[in-house]
C-alpha cells in the first residue's frame, strides 16, 4: 500500500457499529454521542431503517457511529435481525466491515445481555463492552466490577448512562484509546469462519455467563418491583384489555381532535397560498399546474401531517415506555386466532394514521409469512386520509339525529366504517392464512422490558425523523403523482361546443367514462366514475374531484359545503351507502402501492394487493347498492 | 460433550427421579404464581429450542409464571432468574420442563455474592 493511500484511508472516520439486545439503550446512547448529526437512511434492497452519525471523540478522531437493529444472538431470526449479522460480518452490501464494535448491556440484564457479547468477541474484532444503565443497576444496589469483567472478558468495559452526555464520557475515553492503538490490524479470519451457533454452543455460553458473574458480580441489585406491580393491573385478564381499549379511545380522540387547529392553519396557509397565485399570476397552463394540480394535491396531503405526528407522539411514548410490548401481549391471542402475531398490533395501529408507516412498521415482525399478512391487510385500517371522503358523504346523507338514547347516529356510522375495516382484515388475514400464505406461525417469545419514563430527546428525535420521511415522500412520489393527474385531468382542453364540465373532455373523464359501464352496477354515475381516477394519487384527492367534477368553485370550504347540498340532491341513498363501501376496502392509494413494493421487494404482492381489495371493494359496494335499493333506498 | 460425560448422566438420572415422582410438569402448563427449575428444553424444532435458549430458557434457570393473556390463557408471562420477564405462548412453553425449586440456588438466581474485589 503507498503512502498516498494511507492518507485517503486515514481520511475516512472510523467506523463504529453499536450492537446489542433490543431495549438495552443503544439508540440512545446513539443519540446522545452523535447529537442532531445524524442521517437516517435504508439499507439498500431492504426497508431497515440504517440510522449512522458522526462524532469527534475527545482525542480529535472523527468517528462514524451506526446504529443497528437489536438481537439477542448472530443467528438473525428477522429481516432487522440479519441487517445487525450481515453489518457485523461485513456481509451486508455497500457497507464495508466496522473497524470496532460496541457491544451495548443492560447492566441489570447482564445474565442474559452478555451471551450476545461472547458471540460477538468469537469475532475477534475489536471490540467494546457497554454496560448500560448504570442509574438504574445503582439505584438498585447492584455492584459489579469492571475490572474482573474487563481481566477475564480480555477486551474495555465502561459503564455508562446513555441519555447524559456526562454518563458517556468513559465510552469516549475507550474508543479514543482502541483508535490510538493502531486499530486497523485486526484480522477477519473468525468472521469468514463463523456459522450459526447450535443449541449446544447457546447452552455452553449460557455457561461461561455464570461464571463470569460470579466473578464480577459484587452484589445482585434488588430484583424490579416497580414493573412488577405494574403489569399485575396492565397485563391483568380483565383491567388489562380495558385499560389498553380506553389507551387507544384516548390517542384516537387526540389524533382527531388536538389535530383539528394545526390543520386548520395549514389549509389556510394553501388557501392563502391558492388566492395569492391566483390573484398574482396570468392565466396560462403553469398557473393551472400549481394552483390546482401542485398546491391543491399536495397540500390535501401535508394537512395531515398533523395527525400523523400525533399518532407517532403516542406510538413513541408508547414504545420508550415499555408498553407496546405489553399491547402485543394482550392482543395476541385474539390475533392468533386469524394467524397474525401479536407483534402486528404495532403496524397495524400505526395504519389508522396512514397505511405506509404501518407497513413499514412491520419489518419488526420476524416471520416472513407473518410479515407479508400484516402488509397485505394494513390498508385494510381506515387511514385518516379516507376521513374527509366519509365526512363529505355522512354530512350529505346520514341524519343528524340521535339513537338509543344520546349515541349520534352519524358518529355511528362512522365507527360502523371503522369496524368494517377492522373485521376485513381480520377475515382477509384469516382466509389469505388459510389459502396463498399457508405456513407455520412464529413463536411469540418476545421480551416484556422494565417500564420507564420515555426520554424526551429520544421522542422528540423520532418525531423528527416521522416528518422528514412524510415530507420527503410528498416531496417526490405524491408531488410527481400530483403532475401526472393534473395533467390527465387538463388535457385534452374542452372543445368551445362544451356542454359539461371540462374533466368530462379530459384523458381522466375519458377513463372515468370508459369505467362507467363497470361501475354501474354497484350504483356509480360517470360523475363518481371519473373523481375516482384522480383520487388514485391520494384518497382525499377524490373530494376536491367531485368538486371539480360538479363545476363547483371557492376554496376548500365553500366547496365542501355546496357539494354536500348537491349530493344529497342528485345521489341516492343506496349510492352513497355503495360509495362508503367502495372506500373501506378500494386500494385508492398508489403511495401506498408503492410501500408495498418497496418492502416486500417484489411488485407482485404489491399487484396481488391491489386486485384483491378492488375485488373487495366492488363486491362490497355491489352488495350494499343493491341490498340498500331493495330496503327502498333508491 | 465428552468432557461432560458424567455430569450429564448424573443430571439425566435426577430427572429421570423427578419425573417418576410426578414432580415435573412443562411449562405450558403452569399458572400464575408457579415457580420452579427448567430441567430440560427440547423441542422437535431446533429453531424452537435455539430460540427458547436464547431467550434464557436454560437448564438450571429459575423461572416464575406471572401472568396469561385474557383469552384461553394464552400467552404466558415468565421471569427468568428474578430477572428479565419473557411472553411465549403454551405451545411453545410446553417445550420446556419443568421442575421443582429446589433451595440449592445456583447462577443468577441466587440472592447475593460476597466474594470478589469492590468496583
Ligand atoms: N434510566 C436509564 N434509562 C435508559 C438508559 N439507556 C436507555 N434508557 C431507556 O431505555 C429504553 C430503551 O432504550 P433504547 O435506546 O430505545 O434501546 P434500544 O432498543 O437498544 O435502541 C428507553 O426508554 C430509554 O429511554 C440509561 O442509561 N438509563
Ligand atoms: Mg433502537
Amino acid at each position: 500500500m503507498t503512502a498516498g493511500t494511507l492518507a485517503v484511508e486515514s481520511f475516512r472516520p472510523t467506523r463504529i457499529a453499536l450492537v446489542g439486545p433490543p431495549n438495552s439503550g443503544k439508540t440512545t446512547l446513539f443519540n446522545t454521542l452523535t447529537g442532531g448529526r445524524q442521517k437516517t437512511a435504508n439499507y439498500p434492497g431492504v426497508t431497515v431503517e440504517r440510522k449512522s452519525g458522526l462524532l469527534k471523540t475527545p482525542g480529535g478522531h472523527p468517528v462514524e457511529v451506526l446504529d443497528l437493529p437489536g438481537s439477542y444472538s448472530l443467528r438473525a431470526r428477522s429481516p432487522d435481525e440479519a441487517i445487525t449479522r450481515d453489518v457485523v460480518l461485513g456481509r451486508q452490501a455497500r457497507e464495508t466491515l466496522p473497524d470496532a464494535l460496541v457491544c451495548v448491556t443492560d447492566a441489570t440484564n447482564l445474565g442474559q445481555h452478555l451471551r450476545l457479547l461472547l458471540e460477538l468477541r468469537q469475532l475477534g474484532r475489536p471490540l467494546i463492552l457497554v454496560l448500560n444503565m448504570m442509574d438504574i443497576a445503582q439505584k438498585r444496589g447492584c455492584q459489579i466490577s469492571v475490572e474482573a469483567l474487563s481481566r477475564q472478558l480480555g477486551i474495555p468495559v465502561v459503564t455508562t448512562v446513555a441519555m447524559r452526555k456526562s454518563g458517556v464520557q468513559d465510552l469516549l475515553g475507550q474508543i479514543d484509546a482502541l483508535l490510538n492503538r493502531t486499530p486497523a490490524a485486526a484480522g477477519t479470519a473468525a468472521i469468514d469462519d463463523w456459522v450459526e451457533p447450535s443449541p449446544a454452543a447457546i447452552r455452553a455460553y449460557h455457561r461461561e455467563v455464570e461464571r463470569l458473574l460470579q466473578e464480577a458480580v459484587v452484589r445482585e441489585g434488588a430484583p424490579e418491583r416497580l414493573t412488577r406491580r405494574l403489569d399485575r393491573v396492565l397485563l391483568h385478564p380483565v383491567a388489562g384489555p380495558l385499560i389498553l381499549l380506553a389507551l387507544l379511545f384516548l390517542m384516537f380522540q387526540a389524533v382527531f381532535s388536538w389535530a383539528e387547529t394545526p390543520m386548520d392553519w395549514i389549509d389556510g396557509g394553501m388557501a392563502g397560498l391558492q388566492q395569492w397565485l391566483s390573484a398574482h399570476m396570468e392565466e396560462s397552463l403553469l398557473k393551472s399546474l400549481l394552483v390546482d394540480g401542485i398546491v391543491a394535491g399536495v397540500g390535501g396531503v401535508v394537512i395531515f401531517l398533523p395527525q400523523i405526528l400525533i399518532l407517532f407522539l403516542f406510538i413513541l411514548l408508547l414504545e420508550d415506555s415499555g408498553y407496546m410490548t405489553r399491547a402485543a401481549f394482550l392482543m395476541d391471542r385474539l390475533m392468533s386466532a386469524v394467524g397474525l402475531n401479536g407483534r402486528a398490533f404495532i403496524p397495524l395501529l400505526s395504519s389508522f394514521a396512514c397505511a405506509i408507516p404501518g407497513i413499514m412498521a412491520a419489518r419488526t415482525i420476524a416471520h416472513p409469512l407473518d410479515r407479508l399478512v400484516t402488509i397485505l391487510i394494513a390498508p385494510l385500517m381506515t387511514c385518516s386520509a379516507r376521513l374527509p371522503v366519509y365526512v363529505l358523504l355522512i354530512a350529505a346523507f346520514v341524519p343528524a339525529t340521535t339513537v338509543w338514547g344520546g349515541i349520534g347516529l352519524q358518529g355511528l356510522v362512522m365507527f360502523g366504517l371503522y369496524a368494517t375495516g377492522i373485521v376485513g382484515a381480520l377475515v382477509v388475514a384469516g382466509v389469505l392464512r388459510l389459502t396463498v400464505l399457508r405456513g407455520e406461525s412464529q413463536p411469540l417469545l418476545m421480551e416484556l422490558p422494565s417500564y420507564k419514563w420515555p426520554n424526551p430527546a429520544n421522542v422528540l428525535l423520532g418525531l423528527w425523523e416521522r416528518a422528514k420521511i412524510f415530507m420527503r415522500r410528498i416531496g417526490t412520489i405524491i408531488l410527481s403523482l400530483m403532475v401526472v393527474l393534473w395533467f390527465l385531468s387538463t388535457f385534452p382542453a374542452s372543445p368551445a361546443s362544451a356542454t359539461e364540465p371540462a374533466i368530462y373532455y379530459s384523458f381522466a373523464g375519458m377513463i372515468g367514462r370508459a369505467l362507467e359501464p363497470l361501475l354501474t352496477p354497484i350504483g356509480f354515475n360517470w360523475q363518481i366514475a371519473i373523481a375516482l381516477v384522480p383520487g388514485l394519487a391520494a384518497r382525499e384527492v377524490a373530494v376536491a374531484a367531485l368538486g371539480t367534477v360538479y363545476a363547483l368553485s371557492g376554496d376548500e370550504g365553500a366547496v365542501t359545503e355546496a357539494l354536500t347540498a348537491t349530493l344529497a340532491q342528485s345521489w341516492t341513498l343506496a349510492t352513497a351507502l355503495a360509495l362508503l363501501a367502495w372506500y373501506v376496502f378500494a386500494p385508492q392509494c398508489l403511495a401506498t402501492l408503492a410501500a408495498v413494493r418497496r418492502e416486500t421487494n417484489s411488485w407482485r404482492w404489491a399487484a396481488f394487493m391491489f386486485v384483491y381489495l378492488m375485488t373487495l371493494a366492488y363486491l362490497a359496494a355491489f352488495v350494499t347498492y343493491r341490498v340498500a335499493l331493495a330496503l327502498g333506498g333508491g | 460433550m465428552d468432557e461432560h460425560g458424567g455430569g450429564q448422566e448424573r443430571q439425566l438420572f435426577e430427572l429421570g427421579r423427578l419425573v417418576k415422582a410426578g414432580l415435573t410438569q412443562p411449562l405450558g402448563l403452569m399458572r400464575p404464581g408457579g415457580v420452579g427449575r427448567i430441567l430440560a428444553v427440547r423441542s422437535g424444532e431446533g429453531d424452537v429450542e435455539r430460540g427458547l435458549l436464547e431467550m434464557g430458557f436454560v437448564e438450571g434457570a429459575c423461572i416464575e409464571v406471572l401472568h396469561h393473556g385474557f383469552l384461553g390463557r394464552d400467552p404466558l408471562a415468565v421471569r427468568i432468574n428474578q430477572g428479565m420477564t419473557v411472553a411465549l405462548r403454551r405451545g411453545e412453553a410446553n417445550a420446556v420442563l419443568v421442575g421443582p425449586l429446589l433451595d440449592q440456588s445456583t447462577g443468577a438466581g441466587s440472592a447475593s455474592r460476597q466474594e470478589g474485589p469492590i468496583s
